[in-house]
Protein backbone atom coordinates (compact mmCIF):
# COMPACT_ATOMS: atom_id res chain seq x y z
CA UNK A 1 0.00 0.00 0.00
CA UNK A 2 1.15 3.51 -0.77
CA UNK A 3 2.58 5.03 2.42
CA UNK A 4 1.50 8.52 1.37
CA UNK A 5 -2.19 7.78 1.20
CA UNK A 6 -4.61 10.62 1.91
CA UNK A 7 -6.88 10.43 4.96
CA UNK A 8 -9.80 9.30 2.80
CA UNK A 9 -8.00 6.37 1.25
CA UNK A 10 -6.55 5.37 4.61
CA UNK A 11 -10.04 5.45 6.09
CA UNK A 12 -11.46 3.50 3.17
CA UNK A 13 -8.49 1.11 3.26
CA UNK A 14 -7.68 1.43 -0.38
CA UNK A 15 -4.86 2.49 -2.61
CA UNK A 16 -4.56 6.24 -3.07
CA UNK A 17 -4.23 6.94 -6.80
CA UNK A 18 -2.27 9.89 -8.07
CA UNK A 19 -5.49 11.59 -9.21
CA UNK A 20 -7.42 10.85 -6.01
CA UNK A 21 -10.31 13.31 -5.78
CA UNK A 22 -9.98 13.48 -2.00
CA UNK A 23 -6.26 13.81 -1.42
CA UNK A 24 -5.87 17.61 -1.92
CA UNK A 25 -8.61 18.27 0.65
CA UNK A 26 -8.27 15.44 3.15
CA UNK A 27 -4.60 15.23 4.04
CA UNK A 28 -3.28 12.27 5.98
CA UNK A 29 -2.37 14.41 8.98
CA UNK A 30 -6.05 15.17 9.71
CA UNK A 31 -7.94 11.88 9.77
CA UNK A 32 -10.84 13.33 11.74
CA UNK A 33 -11.74 15.64 8.89
CA UNK A 34 -12.59 12.83 6.50
CA UNK A 35 -14.05 10.66 9.24
CA UNK A 36 -16.68 13.32 10.00
CA UNK A 37 -17.53 13.90 6.36
CA UNK A 38 -17.71 10.18 5.69
CA UNK A 39 -19.97 9.59 8.67
CA UNK A 40 -22.55 12.14 7.52
CA UNK A 41 -22.33 12.17 3.74
CA UNK A 42 -20.50 9.03 2.74
CA UNK A 43 -17.42 8.91 0.57
CA UNK A 44 -19.36 8.39 -2.64
CA UNK A 45 -21.58 11.46 -2.18
CA UNK A 46 -18.64 13.64 -1.22
CA UNK A 47 -16.73 12.43 -4.25
CA UNK A 48 -19.68 13.25 -6.51
CA UNK A 49 -20.11 16.72 -5.03
CA UNK A 50 -16.42 17.49 -5.49
CA UNK A 51 -16.33 15.96 -8.96
CA UNK A 52 -19.19 18.17 -10.13
CA UNK A 53 -17.37 21.34 -9.12
CA UNK A 54 -14.54 23.16 -10.88
CA UNK A 55 -11.18 22.47 -9.25
CA UNK A 56 -10.93 26.07 -8.00
CA UNK A 57 -14.05 25.63 -5.79
CA UNK A 58 -13.35 22.21 -4.37
CA UNK A 59 -11.31 23.29 -1.37
CA UNK A 60 -14.10 25.57 -0.15
CA UNK A 61 -16.68 22.86 -0.78
CA UNK A 62 -14.63 20.33 1.19
CA UNK A 63 -14.34 22.79 4.05
CA UNK A 64 -18.04 23.58 4.12
CA UNK A 65 -18.91 19.87 4.00
CA UNK A 66 -16.58 19.29 6.93
CA UNK A 67 -18.15 22.06 8.99
CA UNK A 68 -21.66 20.95 8.24
CA UNK A 69 -20.71 17.39 9.16
CA UNK A 70 -19.11 18.70 12.34
CA UNK A 71 -22.30 20.58 13.24
CA UNK A 72 -24.43 17.54 12.53
CA UNK A 73 -22.27 15.31 14.71
CA UNK A 74 -22.42 17.84 17.54
CA UNK A 75 -26.18 18.28 17.12
CA UNK A 76 -27.68 15.26 15.33
CA UNK A 77 -31.20 16.75 15.38
CA UNK A 78 -30.63 20.20 13.90
CA UNK A 79 -27.03 20.30 12.67
CA UNK A 80 -26.06 23.71 11.35
CA UNK A 81 -29.74 24.50 10.72
CA UNK A 82 -29.96 25.14 14.46
CA UNK A 83 -27.43 27.92 14.09
CA UNK A 84 -29.38 29.39 11.17
CA UNK A 85 -32.55 29.40 13.28
CA UNK A 86 -30.78 31.17 16.14
CA UNK A 87 -29.34 33.77 13.77
CA UNK A 88 -32.75 34.44 12.20
CA UNK A 89 -34.20 35.00 15.67
CA UNK A 90 -31.38 37.29 16.71
CA UNK A 91 -31.71 39.30 13.51
CA UNK A 92 -35.42 39.67 14.12
CA UNK A 93 -34.79 40.80 17.72
CA UNK A 94 -32.17 43.30 16.57
CA UNK A 95 -34.51 44.68 13.93
CA UNK A 96 -37.25 45.13 16.52
CA UNK A 97 -34.83 46.87 18.86
CA UNK A 98 -33.63 49.14 16.08
CA UNK A 99 -37.19 50.01 15.10
CA UNK A 100 -38.02 50.87 18.73
CA UNK A 101 -35.00 53.12 19.08
CA UNK A 102 -35.69 54.83 15.75
CA UNK A 103 -39.29 55.45 16.83
CA UNK A 104 -38.02 56.98 20.07
CA UNK A 105 -35.62 59.17 18.13
CA UNK A 106 -38.40 60.29 15.80
CA UNK A 107 -40.67 61.10 18.74
CA UNK A 108 -37.96 63.03 20.58
CA UNK A 109 -36.92 64.81 17.40
CA UNK A 110 -40.40 66.05 16.62
CA UNK A 111 -40.93 66.97 20.28
CA UNK A 112 -37.78 69.06 20.43
CA UNK A 113 -38.60 70.79 17.14
CA UNK A 114 -42.05 71.73 18.35
CA UNK A 115 -40.55 72.96 21.65
CA UNK A 116 -38.15 75.23 19.76
CA UNK A 117 -40.96 76.62 17.63
CA UNK A 118 -43.15 77.16 20.68
CA UNK A 119 -40.29 78.92 22.47
CA UNK A 120 -39.79 81.32 19.58
CA UNK A 121 -43.49 82.05 19.43
CA UNK A 122 -43.76 82.66 23.17
CA UNK A 123 -40.61 84.77 23.54
CA UNK A 124 -40.75 86.46 20.12
CA UNK A 125 -37.18 85.35 19.65
CA UNK A 126 -35.38 86.52 16.54
CA UNK A 127 -33.13 84.49 14.30
CA UNK A 128 -31.70 81.63 16.22
CA UNK A 129 -28.13 82.34 15.22
CA UNK A 130 -28.08 85.35 17.55
CA UNK A 131 -26.44 84.64 20.90
CA UNK A 132 -28.60 84.38 23.98
CA UNK A 133 -28.57 87.00 26.72
CA UNK A 134 -25.35 85.66 28.17
CA UNK A 135 -23.57 86.09 24.89
CA UNK A 136 -23.35 82.37 24.27
CA UNK A 137 -24.19 81.32 20.74
CA UNK A 138 -27.46 79.47 20.55
CA UNK A 139 -26.90 75.75 20.40
CA UNK A 140 -29.75 75.24 17.94
CA UNK A 141 -28.25 74.93 14.53
CA UNK A 142 -31.08 76.64 12.72
CA UNK A 143 -30.17 79.75 10.80
CA UNK A 144 -33.06 81.73 9.36
CA UNK A 145 -31.48 84.41 7.17
CA UNK A 146 -34.78 85.33 5.58
CA UNK A 147 -35.34 87.94 8.31
CA UNK A 148 -32.16 89.75 7.29
CA UNK A 149 -33.97 91.05 4.21
CA UNK A 150 -37.24 92.16 5.83
CA UNK B 1 -61.38 -3.52 -24.77
CA UNK B 2 -58.88 -1.54 -22.77
CA UNK B 3 -60.14 -3.20 -19.57
CA UNK B 4 -59.64 -6.60 -21.15
CA UNK B 5 -56.08 -5.69 -22.05
CA UNK B 6 -55.39 -4.61 -18.50
CA UNK B 7 -56.85 -7.82 -17.08
CA UNK B 8 -54.72 -9.89 -19.45
CA UNK B 9 -51.59 -8.00 -18.48
CA UNK B 10 -52.35 -8.48 -14.82
CA UNK B 11 -52.84 -12.19 -15.30
CA UNK B 12 -49.57 -12.43 -17.18
CA UNK B 13 -47.52 -10.64 -14.54
CA UNK B 14 -49.18 -12.62 -11.71
CA UNK B 15 -47.50 -12.28 -8.30
CA UNK B 16 -45.14 -9.59 -9.55
CA UNK B 17 -48.09 -7.38 -10.37
CA UNK B 18 -49.55 -7.94 -6.90
CA UNK B 19 -46.24 -7.03 -5.30
CA UNK B 20 -45.88 -3.97 -7.44
CA UNK B 21 -49.41 -2.95 -6.58
CA UNK B 22 -48.65 -3.39 -2.86
CA UNK B 23 -45.42 -1.42 -3.18
CA UNK B 24 -46.93 1.36 -5.19
CA UNK B 25 -50.04 1.81 -3.08
CA UNK B 26 -48.49 1.59 0.41
CA UNK B 27 -44.80 2.34 -0.13
CA UNK B 28 -43.34 5.46 1.37
CA UNK B 29 -41.39 7.80 -0.87
CA UNK B 30 -38.10 6.33 0.33
CA UNK B 31 -39.00 2.75 -0.47
CA UNK B 32 -40.44 3.79 -3.82
CA UNK B 33 -37.22 5.59 -4.62
CA UNK B 34 -35.10 2.67 -3.44
CA UNK B 35 -37.38 0.22 -5.23
CA UNK B 36 -37.89 -1.99 -2.25
CA UNK B 37 -40.79 -3.30 -0.25
CA UNK B 38 -42.04 -0.88 2.36
CA UNK B 39 -42.46 -2.80 5.58
CA UNK B 40 -44.98 -1.85 8.29
CA UNK B 41 -42.15 -0.70 10.54
CA UNK B 42 -40.24 1.14 7.82
CA UNK B 43 -38.05 3.74 9.45
CA UNK B 44 -38.61 6.30 6.72
CA UNK B 45 -42.35 5.94 6.23
CA UNK B 46 -43.49 8.40 8.94
CA UNK B 47 -41.34 11.18 7.49
CA UNK B 48 -41.23 10.59 3.74
CA UNK B 49 -44.79 10.23 2.55
CA UNK B 50 -45.47 8.84 -0.88
CA UNK B 51 -46.87 12.16 -2.09
CA UNK B 52 -43.53 13.92 -1.47
CA UNK B 53 -41.04 12.03 -3.64
CA UNK B 54 -38.71 14.99 -4.13
CA UNK B 55 -38.12 15.33 -0.40
CA UNK B 56 -36.44 11.95 -0.12
CA UNK B 57 -34.70 12.32 -3.46
CA UNK B 58 -32.91 15.44 -2.23
CA UNK B 59 -31.87 13.88 1.06
CA UNK B 60 -30.72 10.74 -0.70
CA UNK B 61 -28.63 12.69 -3.18
CA UNK B 62 -26.74 14.58 -0.49
CA UNK B 63 -26.61 12.21 2.47
CA UNK B 64 -27.57 8.79 1.17
CA UNK B 65 -30.26 6.52 2.61
CA UNK B 66 -27.90 4.60 4.85
CA UNK B 67 -26.51 7.72 6.51
CA UNK B 68 -29.98 9.17 7.02
CA UNK B 69 -31.01 5.92 8.65
CA UNK B 70 -27.98 6.01 10.98
CA UNK B 71 -28.68 9.61 11.96
CA UNK B 72 -32.34 8.81 12.68
CA UNK B 73 -31.30 5.85 14.81
CA UNK B 74 -29.12 8.13 16.92
CA UNK B 75 -31.90 10.49 17.92
CA UNK B 76 -34.94 9.96 20.11
CA UNK B 77 -38.14 9.08 18.28
CA UNK B 78 -39.86 12.33 19.22
CA UNK B 79 -37.01 14.26 17.63
CA UNK B 80 -36.91 12.41 14.36
CA UNK B 81 -39.35 14.63 12.53
CA UNK B 82 -37.25 17.70 13.35
CA UNK B 83 -34.15 15.79 12.32
CA UNK B 84 -35.65 14.89 8.96
CA UNK B 85 -36.81 18.45 8.37
CA UNK B 86 -33.36 19.83 9.10
CA UNK B 87 -31.74 17.22 6.86
CA UNK B 88 -34.13 18.11 4.05
CA UNK B 89 -33.36 21.80 4.51
CA UNK B 90 -29.61 21.17 4.50
CA UNK B 91 -29.90 19.00 1.41
CA UNK B 92 -31.93 21.65 -0.42
CA UNK B 93 -29.44 24.35 0.39
CA UNK B 94 -26.51 22.14 -0.59
CA UNK B 95 -28.11 21.32 -3.93
CA UNK B 96 -28.73 25.02 -4.54
CA UNK B 97 -25.20 25.99 -3.48
CA UNK B 98 -22.90 22.99 -3.87
CA UNK B 99 -19.82 24.97 -2.76
CA UNK B 100 -20.95 26.51 0.52
CA UNK B 101 -24.29 24.89 1.36
CA UNK B 102 -25.68 26.07 4.70
CA UNK B 103 -22.34 27.60 5.65
CA UNK B 104 -22.93 30.25 3.00
CA UNK B 105 -26.32 31.01 4.52
CA UNK B 106 -24.75 31.27 7.99
CA UNK B 107 -22.07 33.65 6.69
CA UNK B 108 -24.73 35.87 5.08
CA UNK B 109 -26.78 35.95 8.27
CA UNK B 110 -23.74 36.78 10.37
CA UNK B 111 -22.91 39.60 7.97
CA UNK B 112 -26.47 40.93 8.32
CA UNK B 113 -26.21 40.65 12.09
CA UNK B 114 -22.97 42.65 12.09
CA UNK B 115 -24.68 45.38 10.04
CA UNK B 116 -27.58 45.52 12.48
CA UNK B 117 -25.24 45.69 15.45
CA UNK B 118 -23.51 48.64 13.83
CA UNK B 119 -26.86 50.34 13.16
CA UNK B 120 -27.88 49.74 16.78
CA UNK B 121 -24.71 51.37 18.07
CA UNK B 122 -25.34 54.45 15.94
CA UNK B 123 -29.02 54.58 16.86
CA UNK B 124 -28.30 54.29 20.58
CA UNK B 125 -25.70 57.04 20.37
CA UNK B 126 -28.16 59.27 18.57
CA UNK B 127 -30.88 58.52 21.11
CA UNK B 128 -28.49 59.26 23.95
CA UNK B 129 -27.72 62.66 22.43
CA UNK B 130 -31.41 63.52 22.65
CA UNK B 131 -31.75 62.26 26.19
CA UNK B 132 -28.62 64.10 27.16
CA UNK B 133 -26.36 61.47 28.65
CA UNK B 134 -23.55 59.31 27.37
CA UNK B 135 -24.70 56.24 25.59
CA UNK B 136 -24.46 53.13 27.67
CA UNK B 137 -23.61 49.91 25.92
CA UNK B 138 -23.75 47.98 29.09
CA UNK B 139 -27.46 47.47 29.52
CA UNK B 140 -28.98 44.16 30.49
CA UNK B 141 -27.84 42.64 27.23
CA UNK B 142 -24.55 44.46 27.11
CA UNK B 143 -26.02 46.84 24.56
CA UNK B 144 -25.01 44.48 21.80
CA UNK B 145 -26.55 41.37 20.50
CA UNK B 146 -23.82 38.85 20.00
CA UNK B 147 -24.27 36.32 17.26
CA UNK B 148 -23.84 32.79 18.51
CA UNK B 149 -20.37 31.47 18.06
CA UNK B 150 -19.42 27.84 18.12
CA UNK B 151 -15.91 26.51 18.40
CA UNK B 152 -15.40 25.55 14.80
CA UNK B 153 -12.36 23.45 14.14
CA UNK B 154 -9.44 24.65 12.10
CA UNK B 155 -10.07 25.98 8.63
CA UNK B 156 -8.16 25.43 5.45
CA UNK B 157 -9.67 27.73 2.89
CA UNK B 158 -12.75 29.39 4.39
CA UNK B 159 -11.87 32.74 6.01
CA UNK B 160 -12.67 32.89 9.71
CA UNK B 161 -12.37 35.68 12.20
CA UNK B 162 -11.02 35.23 15.70
CA UNK B 163 -14.42 34.15 16.96
CA UNK B 164 -14.62 31.26 14.57
CA UNK B 165 -17.28 32.98 12.51
CA UNK B 166 -17.37 32.54 8.78
CA UNK B 167 -16.77 35.50 6.52
CA UNK B 168 -18.37 35.32 3.14
CA UNK B 169 -15.57 35.74 0.58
Amino acid sequence: MNSSRCAACKHLRRRCPSDCIFSPYFPANNPRRFAYVHKIYGASNVGKILQDLPVSRRAEAADSLYYEAYCRIKDPVYGCVGLITILHQQIYDAQCQLARIQAEIAALSSQSQSEVQQYRQDENVGPSFLPDQNGVPNSTSYYDISTWFD
Amino acid sequence: MIDDTLRVNKRRSGMKSYQEQTRSSTSCAACKFLKRRCTPNCQFAPYFHSDEPKKFAKVHKVFGASNVSKILNEVAEDQREDTVNSLVYEAEVRLRDPVYGCIGAIASLQHRMAELQHDLILARARLASYVGHRPSFLDDHGGLLVAPSIDFPESNSLPFDQFGRFHFP
